[in-house]
C-alpha cells in the first residue's frame, strides 16, 4: 500500500512555472505564495475509476458526425502509449481530447471569431485505456488560431488532452503540437516550459505507420504520468 | 536516469466546456441516492485583481460517509457505497460561482495505509492503533486558463475538532489555516458550506505542492 503514495515530486524544469510572464493572464492568477508541501496520503494515493464501459466505443473518431459525415480537413490518427515513471502501460486511464476545427475555431460559446464553424465537426473525444495502456484517436488536424489581447499573435495547431492515471496526484492536463510548424517556437504556452527536450515531449512525432495509406496521416505521441508502484531502491 | 519523466502540463485554456463537462457532474450523491449528511459548497474563484474567474474547472475527490475511497488503493473494510464514486466536476459561471452537492466524507487515515476501521467514537484526529486520522477533508483540482497547469487545494469543515490536528492543516501557519476551512453557508434546508478560492494576492487560499 505505501509504494502507493511514493510519488516522485515533479522534476522542475520539466513542467511550467505558474507565472510565465508572456502569457499574460497568468500574471493575475499565479498564486504569489510558494506551495505548500502535502503529505501524501490515501486521499492522494486514489482518485476515480474508470473502466472502458464508461465512454461510447465511437469517441474514439473525432472525425465522422452524429450522422456519419466527415468533418473537414487534413484526416489524421493521433496514437501512442500511457506509461507511468516506470514505463509500465497506464490502464483504465480516462483520455479526453479537444481541439479547434480546420479554420482553427472552436465549436464553444465564447468563440466568436470569423472563421467558420463546421456542421461535422464538434472537436472533442474519449476513451478509456485498455490493460497495454494504448489510445488512438482519429480526427482532423486542428487550425491555428489568432489571440485577441495579443499583437499577431497566433496558437500554433494544438490538440488539448486531459488525463486521469490512477489517482489524484498523476491528474493532469496538457496539450500537444504539430512537429515542424513555426507557431511553436513563439507560443508563450508551449515555450512557457523551461527545459526544452520537456517541451519536445509534447510535440508529436510523424509517423506513417499509425496512419492509413491514402486516407490518413499518422502523428505518434507517447505520455507519461506520474507515479509508480514499483518499491524504490534501497541502497 | 530514467527516460520515463512526467509529461508537461500546459493550461486547460477557455475553451474545454463542451468536451470535458457533463450535466449532472457536480452532485457527488446522484441525485440524493448516496448514503450520509448531504452538504451544499458553493464559492466563487476570483483572481489577483479581485475580479472574479469564470470557467474555471473545478474538480473535487472525497471519502464516503464512512470514510472509505472509491479506488482499490484502499482496502480498508470501512463500507463501500455503491451510490458514491466520490468524484466531481463544475466550471465557474460568469460571476466566478460554482456549486457542488456531495456528502460530508468521513475520517480517513493520515498514512497511505488502509488502517484499522474507524471506530465507534469515530472522532478524526485522534490517535489509535498507530493510526493518526485526517479531519474529514476534501481534495480539490483547479483548471483554468491562465493557470499554466494545475493548483491543488483542500476543503476542511468548519466546526471539526480534528482540524486541529490534521497533519495537512498543521503544515500551513496559523492565519493562512482557516482559509481552507469552510465558512458556514446561508443556504438553507440541507447543509451549506461556502469556500471561496482566491488564486492571487490578498486572501490568496493556500495551495499545495502536487
Ligand atoms: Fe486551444
Amino acid at each position: 500500500m505505501t509504494d502507493d503514495i511514493e510519488y516522485r515530486d515533479y522534476a522542475k524544469g520539466a513542467q511550467p512555472p505558474y507565472l510565465t510572464p508572456n502569457y499574460k493572464s497568468t500574471k493575475v492568477r499565479s498564486p504569489n505564495k510558494p506551495q505548500y508541501k502535502l503529505p501524501r496520503t490515501l486521499t492522494e494515493a486514489t482518485g476515480p475509476v474508470f473502466t472502458q464501459d464508461d465512454v461510447p466505443a465511437d469517441e474514439w473518431d473525432l472525425s465522422t458526425s452524429a450522422t456519419g459525415e466527415t468533418a473537414l480537413g487534413q484526416l489524421m490518427f493521433m496514437d501512442g502509449v500511457i506509461t507511468d515513471e516506470d514505463g509500465r502501460p497506464m490502464a483504465n486511464t480516462l483520455i479526453e481530447i479537444w481541439q479547434a476545427n480546420a479554420a482553427g475555431r472552436y465549436a464553444h460559446a465564447v468563440d466568436t471569431r470569423d472563421a467558420p464553424l463546421d456542421p461535422n465537426f464538434t472537436g472533442a473525444g474519449r476513451i478509456v485505456t485498455g490493460e497495454d495502456g494504448h489510445y488512438r484517436f482519429k480526427t482532423i488536424r486542428p487550425g491555428a488560431y489568432p489571440v485577441p489581447n495579443y499583437e499577431n499573435y497566433w496558437r500554433p495547431p494544438h490538440i488539448h488532452i486531459s488525463l486521469f492515471g490512477r489517482s489524484f496526484m498523476s491528474r493532469m492536463i496538457t496539450q500537444c503540437y504539430f512537429p515542424g510548424d513555426p507557431l511553436n517556437d513563439e507560443c508563450h504556452i508551449l515555450q512557457g516550459i523551461p527545459e526544452a527536450v520537456a517541451r519536445d515531449r509534447l510535440v508529436m512525432k510523424f509517423d506513417p505507420s499509425v496512419g492509413v495509406n491514402g486516407h490518413a496521416l499518422g502523428y505518434r505521441l507517447d505520455l507519461v504520468l506520474r507515479g509508480r508502484r514499483a518499491t524504490p531502491m534501497v541502497g | 536516469m530514467t527516460k520515463y519523466i512526467p509529461t508537461a502540463g500546459q493550461t486547460v485554456g477557455p475553451f474545454y466546456n463542451y468536451a470535458l463537462m457533463r450535466d449532472g457532474e457536480n452532485d457527488l450523491t446522484g441525485g440524493g441516492k448516496a448514503s450520509g449528511e448531504t452538504v451544499v459548497i458553493e464559492g466563487r474563484v476570483t483572481e489577483g485583481s479581485g475580479a472574479p474567474v469564470r470557467d474555471v474547472l473545478l474538480e473535487i475527490w472525497q471519502a464516503n460517509s464512512h470514510g472509505r475511497y472509491n479506488h482499490p488503493a484502499d482496502d480498508s473494510d470501512r463500507g463501500l457505497d455503491e451510490n458514491f464514486r466520490g468524484f466531481g466536476r463544475t466550471l465557474s459561471d460568469e460571476d466566478g460561482c460554482f456549486r457542488f452537492v456531495t456528502i460530508k466524507p468521513g475520517a480517513v487515515p493520515a498514512e497511505g495505509a488502509g488502517g484499522s476501521s474507524v471506530g465507534e467514537s469515530a472522532a478524526g484526529g485522534r490517535t489509535g492503533g498507530g493510526n493518526v486520522w485526517q479531519a474529514p477533508h476534501i481534495a480539490i483540482s483547479i483548471f483554468a486558463s491562465g493557470l499554466t497547469r494545475r493548483l491543488v487545494t483542500r476543503l476542511y469543515f468548519p466546526g471539526e475538532d480534528a482540524n486541529a490536528t490534521d497533519p495537512a492543516l498543521s503544515g500551513i501557519p496559523e492565519g493562512d489555516r482557516e482559509r481552507l476551512i469552510a465558512k458556514p453557508g446561508d443556504g438553507g434546508g440541507e447543509k451549506s458550506i461556502r469556500f471561496d478560492i482566491v488564486l492571487q494576492g490578498e486572501g490568496e487560499t493556500p495551495f499545495f505542492e502536487e
